[in-house]
Protein backbone atom coordinates (compact mmCIF):
# COMPACT_ATOMS: atom_id res chain seq x y z
CA UNK A 1 0.00 0.00 0.00
CA UNK A 2 1.52 3.30 -1.12
CA UNK A 3 -0.37 6.23 0.34
CA UNK A 4 -0.24 9.32 -1.88
CA UNK A 5 -2.94 11.50 -0.37
CA UNK A 6 -2.36 12.45 3.27
CA UNK A 7 -4.08 14.47 5.99
CA UNK A 8 -3.51 18.25 6.00
CA UNK A 9 -1.58 20.04 8.75
CA UNK A 10 -4.63 21.99 9.99
CA UNK A 11 -6.59 18.72 10.39
CA UNK A 12 -3.70 17.03 12.23
CA UNK A 13 -3.12 20.05 14.45
CA UNK A 14 -6.82 20.37 15.33
CA UNK A 15 -6.88 16.62 16.17
CA UNK A 16 -3.68 16.99 18.25
CA UNK A 17 -5.31 19.89 20.09
CA UNK A 18 -8.44 17.80 20.74
CA UNK A 19 -10.62 20.16 18.77
CA UNK A 20 -11.75 18.15 15.78
CA UNK A 21 -15.33 16.87 15.49
CA UNK A 22 -15.81 13.23 16.46
CA UNK A 23 -16.62 12.24 12.84
CA UNK A 24 -13.47 13.89 11.43
CA UNK A 25 -11.49 12.48 14.36
CA UNK A 26 -12.62 9.00 13.31
CA UNK A 27 -11.28 9.50 9.77
CA UNK A 28 -8.01 10.92 11.16
CA UNK A 29 -7.54 8.09 13.68
CA UNK A 30 -8.31 5.47 11.02
CA UNK A 31 -5.91 6.99 8.47
CA UNK A 32 -3.14 7.30 11.10
CA UNK A 33 -3.60 3.63 11.93
CA UNK A 34 -2.55 2.97 8.31
CA UNK A 35 -0.02 5.79 7.79
CA UNK A 36 3.15 6.33 9.84
CA UNK A 37 3.96 9.51 7.90
CA UNK A 38 0.83 11.21 9.25
CA UNK A 39 1.34 9.58 12.67
CA UNK A 40 4.78 11.22 12.85
CA UNK A 41 3.27 14.59 11.88
CA UNK A 42 0.51 14.16 14.47
CA UNK A 43 3.03 13.37 17.21
CA UNK A 44 5.04 16.44 16.11
CA UNK A 45 1.97 18.64 16.68
CA UNK A 46 1.45 16.93 20.03
CA UNK A 47 5.04 17.98 20.83
CA UNK A 48 3.95 21.57 20.16
CA UNK A 49 1.15 20.99 22.68
CA UNK A 50 3.82 19.73 25.08
CA UNK A 51 5.81 22.92 24.58
CA UNK A 52 2.66 24.99 25.22
CA UNK A 53 2.12 23.17 28.54
CA UNK A 54 5.84 23.31 29.37
CA UNK A 55 6.03 27.05 28.87
CA UNK A 56 2.64 27.75 30.45
CA UNK A 57 2.20 29.86 33.55
CA UNK A 58 1.55 27.88 36.71
CA UNK A 59 -1.44 27.96 39.02
CA UNK A 60 -0.67 26.60 42.51
CA UNK A 61 -2.34 23.31 43.38
CA UNK A 62 -4.56 23.22 46.49
CA UNK A 63 -3.03 22.31 49.87
CA UNK A 64 -2.76 18.57 50.34
CA UNK A 65 -3.26 17.96 46.61
CA UNK A 66 -0.11 15.84 46.15
CA UNK A 67 -0.84 13.79 49.28
CA UNK A 68 -4.38 13.02 48.17
CA UNK A 69 -3.17 11.91 44.72
CA UNK A 70 -0.37 9.79 46.26
CA UNK A 71 -2.98 8.15 48.50
CA UNK A 72 -5.09 7.08 45.52
CA UNK A 73 -2.27 5.67 43.35
CA UNK A 74 -2.98 2.00 42.84
CA UNK A 75 -1.46 -0.67 40.65
CA UNK A 76 -0.47 0.48 37.17
CA UNK A 77 -2.28 -0.86 34.11
CA UNK A 78 -0.49 -3.64 32.25
CA UNK A 79 0.28 -3.14 28.58
CA UNK A 80 -2.59 -4.71 26.60
CA UNK A 81 -1.87 -7.51 24.15
CA UNK A 82 -1.79 -6.21 20.58
CA UNK A 83 -5.13 -6.61 18.83
CA UNK A 84 -5.32 -8.65 15.70
CA UNK A 85 -6.18 -6.42 12.75
CA UNK A 86 -9.31 -7.36 10.86
CA UNK A 87 -10.48 -5.57 7.73
CA UNK A 88 -11.14 -2.36 9.68
CA UNK A 89 -8.38 -0.62 11.65
CA UNK A 90 -9.18 -0.63 15.41
CA UNK A 91 -10.77 2.85 15.77
CA UNK A 92 -13.21 2.12 12.94
CA UNK A 93 -13.97 -1.40 14.22
CA UNK A 94 -14.93 0.23 17.55
CA UNK A 95 -17.53 2.43 15.83
CA UNK A 96 -18.90 -0.34 13.61
CA UNK A 97 -19.06 -2.69 16.60
CA UNK A 98 -17.18 -5.39 14.72
CA UNK A 99 -15.59 -6.05 11.37
CA UNK A 100 -16.99 -5.82 7.81
CA UNK A 101 -19.67 -8.47 8.47
CA UNK A 102 -21.15 -6.33 11.29
CA UNK A 103 -21.95 -3.32 9.05
CA UNK A 104 -25.66 -2.53 8.66
CA UNK A 105 -25.75 -1.37 5.03
CA UNK A 106 -28.67 0.63 3.63
CA UNK A 107 -29.19 0.79 -0.14
CA UNK A 108 -28.88 4.17 -1.84
CA UNK A 109 -29.74 2.94 -5.33
CA UNK A 110 -27.63 1.68 -8.25
CA UNK A 111 -25.88 -0.80 -5.97
CA UNK A 112 -24.41 1.96 -3.80
CA UNK A 113 -24.83 1.33 -0.08
CA UNK A 114 -24.11 3.36 3.03
CA UNK A 115 -24.02 2.86 6.79
CA UNK A 116 -24.16 5.90 9.05
CA UNK A 117 -21.91 5.60 12.12
CA UNK A 118 -22.90 6.93 15.54
CA UNK A 119 -20.97 10.15 16.21
CA UNK A 120 -21.75 13.39 18.01
CA UNK A 121 -23.80 16.04 16.20
CA UNK A 122 -22.14 18.72 14.15
CA UNK A 123 -20.46 16.34 11.72
CA UNK A 124 -21.33 12.89 10.46
CA UNK A 125 -19.44 9.77 9.42
CA UNK A 126 -20.54 6.90 7.25
CA UNK A 127 -19.24 3.94 5.33
CA UNK A 128 -19.87 3.89 1.59
CA UNK A 129 -19.92 0.80 -0.61
CA UNK A 130 -19.60 1.53 -4.34
CA UNK A 131 -19.69 -1.40 -6.81
CA UNK A 132 -16.72 -1.61 -9.19
CA UNK A 133 -17.15 0.73 -12.15
CA UNK A 134 -20.13 2.51 -10.56
CA UNK A 135 -20.33 6.31 -10.17
CA UNK A 136 -21.61 8.00 -7.05
CA UNK A 137 -24.14 10.60 -8.22
CA UNK A 138 -22.64 14.01 -8.88
CA UNK A 139 -22.71 15.99 -5.70
CA UNK A 140 -21.44 19.14 -4.19
CA UNK A 141 -21.21 19.73 -0.47
CA UNK A 142 -21.33 22.49 2.00
CA UNK A 143 -18.38 22.46 4.36
CA UNK A 144 -15.55 19.91 4.13
CA UNK A 145 -15.83 16.23 3.20
CA UNK A 146 -13.11 13.70 4.06
CA UNK A 147 -13.10 10.37 2.20
CA UNK A 148 -10.71 7.57 3.19
CA UNK A 149 -10.43 4.53 0.91
CA UNK A 150 -10.46 1.15 2.70
CA UNK A 151 -10.81 -1.18 -0.28
CA UNK A 152 -10.53 -0.74 -4.06
CA UNK A 153 -10.02 2.73 -5.51
CA UNK A 154 -11.98 5.63 -6.95
CA UNK A 155 -11.23 8.43 -9.38
CA UNK A 156 -12.80 11.83 -9.65
CA UNK A 157 -12.06 15.06 -11.51
CA UNK A 158 -9.06 15.72 -9.24
CA UNK A 159 -7.10 12.43 -9.00
CA UNK A 160 -7.06 8.70 -8.22
CA UNK A 161 -7.51 7.54 -4.62
CA UNK A 162 -6.39 4.06 -3.54
CA UNK A 163 -6.36 2.18 -0.24
CA UNK A 164 -5.23 4.43 2.63
CA UNK A 165 -5.58 7.64 0.59
CA UNK A 166 -7.74 10.41 1.98
CA UNK A 167 -9.45 13.02 -0.19
CA UNK A 168 -10.09 16.38 1.44
CA UNK A 169 -12.89 17.99 -0.59
CA UNK A 170 -13.87 21.54 0.16
CA UNK A 171 -17.04 23.36 -0.75
CA UNK A 172 -15.86 24.40 -4.21
CA UNK A 173 -15.21 20.85 -5.46
CA UNK A 174 -18.09 19.44 -7.47
CA UNK A 175 -17.04 15.89 -8.12
CA UNK A 176 -18.26 12.59 -9.47
CA UNK A 177 -16.30 9.80 -7.80
CA UNK A 178 -16.23 6.61 -9.89
CA UNK A 179 -15.14 3.29 -8.39
CA UNK A 180 -12.38 1.63 -10.44
CA UNK A 181 -13.21 -1.52 -12.33
CA UNK A 182 -12.06 -4.81 -10.84
CA UNK A 183 -12.93 -4.37 -7.18
CA UNK A 184 -15.83 -2.85 -5.25
CA UNK A 185 -14.77 0.28 -3.39
CA UNK A 186 -15.34 0.76 0.34
CA UNK A 187 -14.75 4.19 1.88
CA UNK A 188 -15.12 5.95 5.20
CA UNK A 189 -16.49 9.44 4.62
CA UNK A 190 -17.15 12.32 7.00
CA UNK A 191 -18.68 15.72 6.47
CA UNK A 192 -19.12 18.71 8.75
CA UNK A 193 -22.19 19.97 6.90
CA UNK A 194 -25.57 18.50 7.87
CA UNK A 195 -26.39 15.29 6.04
CA UNK A 196 -29.28 16.04 3.71
CA UNK A 197 -30.09 12.40 3.31
CA UNK A 198 -32.38 11.09 6.02
CA UNK A 199 -33.94 7.67 6.43
CA UNK A 200 -37.31 9.37 6.86
CA UNK A 201 -37.27 10.78 3.35
CA UNK A 202 -39.42 8.95 0.81
CA UNK A 203 -37.52 6.07 -0.77
CA UNK A 204 -37.92 7.76 -4.15
CA UNK A 205 -35.55 10.46 -3.09
CA UNK A 206 -32.90 8.10 -1.81
CA UNK A 207 -30.79 7.92 -5.00
CA UNK A 208 -30.60 11.71 -5.11
CA UNK A 209 -28.69 12.08 -1.88
CA UNK A 210 -26.77 15.28 -1.33
CA UNK A 211 -23.85 15.27 1.01
CA UNK B 1 15.70 19.10 43.82
CA UNK B 2 16.12 21.89 41.29
CA UNK B 3 12.63 21.79 39.79
CA UNK B 4 14.15 23.89 37.02
CA UNK B 5 14.74 23.21 33.37
CA UNK B 6 17.72 20.94 34.05
CA UNK B 7 15.67 18.23 35.75
CA UNK B 8 15.69 14.97 33.81
CA UNK B 9 11.97 14.34 33.46
CA UNK B 10 12.40 11.28 31.24
CA UNK B 11 14.40 9.42 33.91
CA UNK B 12 11.81 10.30 36.55
CA UNK B 13 9.01 9.09 34.28
CA UNK B 14 10.87 5.84 33.54
CA UNK B 15 11.32 5.34 37.31
CA UNK B 16 7.54 5.73 37.68
CA UNK B 17 6.85 3.36 34.80
CA UNK B 18 9.42 0.67 35.57
CA UNK B 19 9.93 0.90 39.35
CA UNK B 20 6.66 2.41 40.62
CA UNK B 21 8.83 5.13 42.20
CA UNK B 22 6.54 7.40 44.25
CA UNK B 23 9.29 9.95 44.98
CA UNK B 24 9.87 10.38 41.24
CA UNK B 25 6.11 10.76 40.85
CA UNK B 26 6.05 13.50 43.52
CA UNK B 27 8.74 15.45 41.64
CA UNK B 28 6.82 15.16 38.38
CA UNK B 29 3.64 16.24 40.19
CA UNK B 30 5.25 19.37 41.67
CA UNK B 31 6.45 20.48 38.26
CA UNK B 32 3.61 19.46 35.96
CA UNK B 33 0.39 19.62 38.04
CA UNK B 34 0.47 23.47 38.37
CA UNK B 35 1.10 23.75 34.62
CA UNK B 36 -1.75 21.38 33.77
CA UNK B 37 -4.03 23.36 36.09
CA UNK B 38 -3.05 26.60 34.35
CA UNK B 39 -3.52 24.95 30.93
CA UNK B 40 -7.03 23.72 31.81
CA UNK B 41 -8.02 27.14 33.16
CA UNK B 42 -6.80 28.79 29.93
CA UNK B 43 -8.91 26.22 28.09
CA UNK B 44 -11.97 27.47 29.97
CA UNK B 45 -12.21 25.52 33.25
CA UNK B 46 -12.96 27.19 36.56
CA UNK B 47 -10.29 26.80 39.27
CA UNK B 48 -12.05 24.01 41.21
CA UNK B 49 -12.64 21.88 38.09
CA UNK B 50 -9.09 22.50 36.88
CA UNK B 51 -7.70 21.42 40.28
CA UNK B 52 -9.73 18.19 40.20
CA UNK B 53 -8.81 17.46 36.58
CA UNK B 54 -5.11 18.22 37.09
CA UNK B 55 -5.15 15.65 39.93
CA UNK B 56 -6.83 13.14 37.60
CA UNK B 57 -4.27 13.85 34.86
CA UNK B 58 -1.39 13.17 37.26
CA UNK B 59 -3.05 9.97 38.55
CA UNK B 60 -3.47 8.83 34.91
CA UNK B 61 0.23 9.52 34.28
CA UNK B 62 0.92 6.92 36.98
CA UNK B 63 -1.75 4.42 36.05
CA UNK B 64 -1.18 4.40 32.29
CA UNK B 65 2.59 4.80 32.39
CA UNK B 66 2.98 1.82 30.03
CA UNK B 67 1.79 4.14 27.24
CA UNK B 68 4.75 6.51 27.76
CA UNK B 69 7.32 6.03 24.98
CA UNK B 70 10.38 8.23 25.66
CA UNK B 71 11.68 7.67 22.12
CA UNK B 72 8.66 9.46 20.66
CA UNK B 73 7.32 11.90 23.25
CA UNK B 74 8.80 14.13 25.94
CA UNK B 75 7.20 13.96 29.39
CA UNK B 76 5.65 17.38 28.73
CA UNK B 77 4.10 16.06 25.51
CA UNK B 78 2.83 12.93 27.26
CA UNK B 79 1.30 15.09 30.01
CA UNK B 80 -0.27 17.34 27.37
CA UNK B 81 -1.97 14.39 25.61
CA UNK B 82 -3.45 13.15 28.91
CA UNK B 83 -4.67 16.67 29.78
CA UNK B 84 -6.17 17.07 26.31
CA UNK B 85 -8.06 13.78 26.61
CA UNK B 86 -9.30 14.78 30.08
CA UNK B 87 -10.53 18.09 28.65
CA UNK B 88 -12.51 16.20 25.97
CA UNK B 89 -14.00 13.87 28.62
CA UNK B 90 -14.98 16.90 30.66
CA UNK B 91 -16.95 18.37 27.79
CA UNK B 92 -18.78 14.97 27.66
CA UNK B 93 -20.02 15.82 24.22
CA UNK B 94 -18.04 13.31 22.19
CA UNK B 95 -15.76 10.31 22.29
CA UNK B 96 -12.24 10.67 20.98
CA UNK B 97 -11.37 8.05 18.35
CA UNK B 98 -7.76 6.97 19.00
CA UNK B 99 -5.38 5.51 16.40
CA UNK B 100 -4.13 1.96 16.92
CA UNK B 101 -1.25 2.09 19.39
CA UNK B 102 2.30 1.39 18.21
CA UNK B 103 4.21 0.39 21.33
CA UNK B 104 7.31 -1.50 22.40
CA UNK B 105 6.76 -5.07 23.52
CA UNK B 106 7.75 -6.09 27.05
CA UNK B 107 11.14 -7.40 25.89
CA UNK B 108 12.01 -4.55 23.54
CA UNK B 109 13.18 -1.11 24.52
CA UNK B 110 14.11 1.98 22.48
CA UNK B 111 17.81 2.84 22.16
CA UNK B 112 19.06 4.80 25.14
CA UNK B 113 20.40 7.46 22.78
CA UNK B 114 16.84 8.20 21.62
CA UNK B 115 15.37 8.43 25.08
CA UNK B 116 16.55 11.90 26.08
CA UNK B 117 16.12 13.52 22.65
CA UNK B 118 12.43 14.26 23.06
CA UNK B 119 12.85 16.20 26.32
CA UNK B 120 15.64 18.25 24.72
CA UNK B 121 13.39 18.99 21.76
CA UNK B 122 10.58 20.22 24.01
CA UNK B 123 13.02 22.70 25.57
CA UNK B 124 14.11 23.92 22.13
CA UNK B 125 10.50 24.07 20.96
CA UNK B 126 9.47 26.11 24.04
CA UNK B 127 12.30 28.54 23.26
CA UNK B 128 11.25 28.74 19.59
CA UNK B 129 7.65 29.36 20.68
CA UNK B 130 8.83 32.21 22.93
CA UNK B 131 10.75 33.72 19.99
CA UNK B 132 7.71 33.85 17.67
CA UNK B 133 5.99 37.18 17.07
CA UNK B 134 3.31 37.67 19.75
CA UNK B 135 0.40 37.34 17.33
CA UNK B 136 1.63 34.01 15.95
CA UNK B 137 2.42 32.60 19.41
CA UNK B 138 -1.05 33.60 20.63
CA UNK B 139 -2.66 31.77 17.68
CA UNK B 140 -0.75 28.54 18.40
CA UNK B 141 -1.68 28.69 22.08
CA UNK B 142 -5.32 29.33 21.24
CA UNK B 143 -5.28 26.29 18.94
CA UNK B 144 -4.04 24.09 21.79
CA UNK B 145 -6.52 25.55 24.28
CA UNK B 146 -9.16 24.24 21.88
CA UNK B 147 -10.28 27.66 20.65
CA UNK B 148 -9.67 27.18 16.92
CA UNK B 149 -11.37 24.84 14.46
CA UNK B 150 -9.37 23.11 11.71
CA UNK B 151 -10.54 25.70 9.20
CA UNK B 152 -9.24 28.50 11.45
CA UNK B 153 -5.82 26.89 11.95
CA UNK B 154 -3.02 28.12 9.67
CA UNK B 155 -1.12 25.54 7.63
CA UNK B 156 2.23 26.96 8.80
CA UNK B 157 3.11 27.34 12.47
CA UNK B 158 6.40 29.19 11.95
CA UNK B 159 8.04 26.64 14.28
CA UNK B 160 10.99 24.44 13.20
CA UNK B 161 9.24 21.06 13.25
CA UNK B 162 11.09 19.18 10.49
CA UNK B 163 13.76 17.53 12.65
CA UNK B 164 11.21 16.46 15.26
CA UNK B 165 9.05 14.83 12.61
CA UNK B 166 12.06 13.03 11.08
CA UNK B 167 13.12 11.66 14.46
CA UNK B 168 9.62 10.39 15.31
CA UNK B 169 9.40 8.84 11.85
CA UNK B 170 12.68 6.98 12.43
CA UNK B 171 11.52 5.81 15.87
CA UNK B 172 8.31 4.47 14.29
CA UNK B 173 10.28 2.70 11.53
CA UNK B 174 12.48 0.99 14.15
CA UNK B 175 9.41 -0.05 16.10
CA UNK B 176 7.78 -1.51 13.00
CA UNK B 177 10.92 -3.49 12.21
CA UNK B 178 10.91 -5.01 15.71
CA UNK B 179 7.24 -5.85 15.43
CA UNK B 180 7.58 -7.87 12.24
Amino acid sequence: MTIRHHLSNPLLMAYAAGNLSEAFGLVVATHISLCDECRARLETFEAVGGAVVDSADTVAMADGSLESVLARLGPQDAAPAPRKRGFFPAPLADYVGGDLAAVHWRPLGMGVRQAILPTARGASARLLYIPAGQAVPDHGHRGTELTLVLQGAFRDESDRFGVGDVEIATEDLEHTPVAEAGMDCICLAATDAPLRFRAMLPRLLQPIFRI
Amino acid sequence: MSGGTETDWASLMLAVRDKQDRNAFAQLFRHFAPRVKAFLMKAGSDAATAEECAQDVMATLWQKSHLYDPARASVATWVFTIARNRRIDMARKARRPEPEAVLWGPDEEPDQADVYQADQETKRLSAALADLPEKQRALIKRAFYGDLSHSEIAAETGLPLGTIKSRIRLALDRLRQKMT
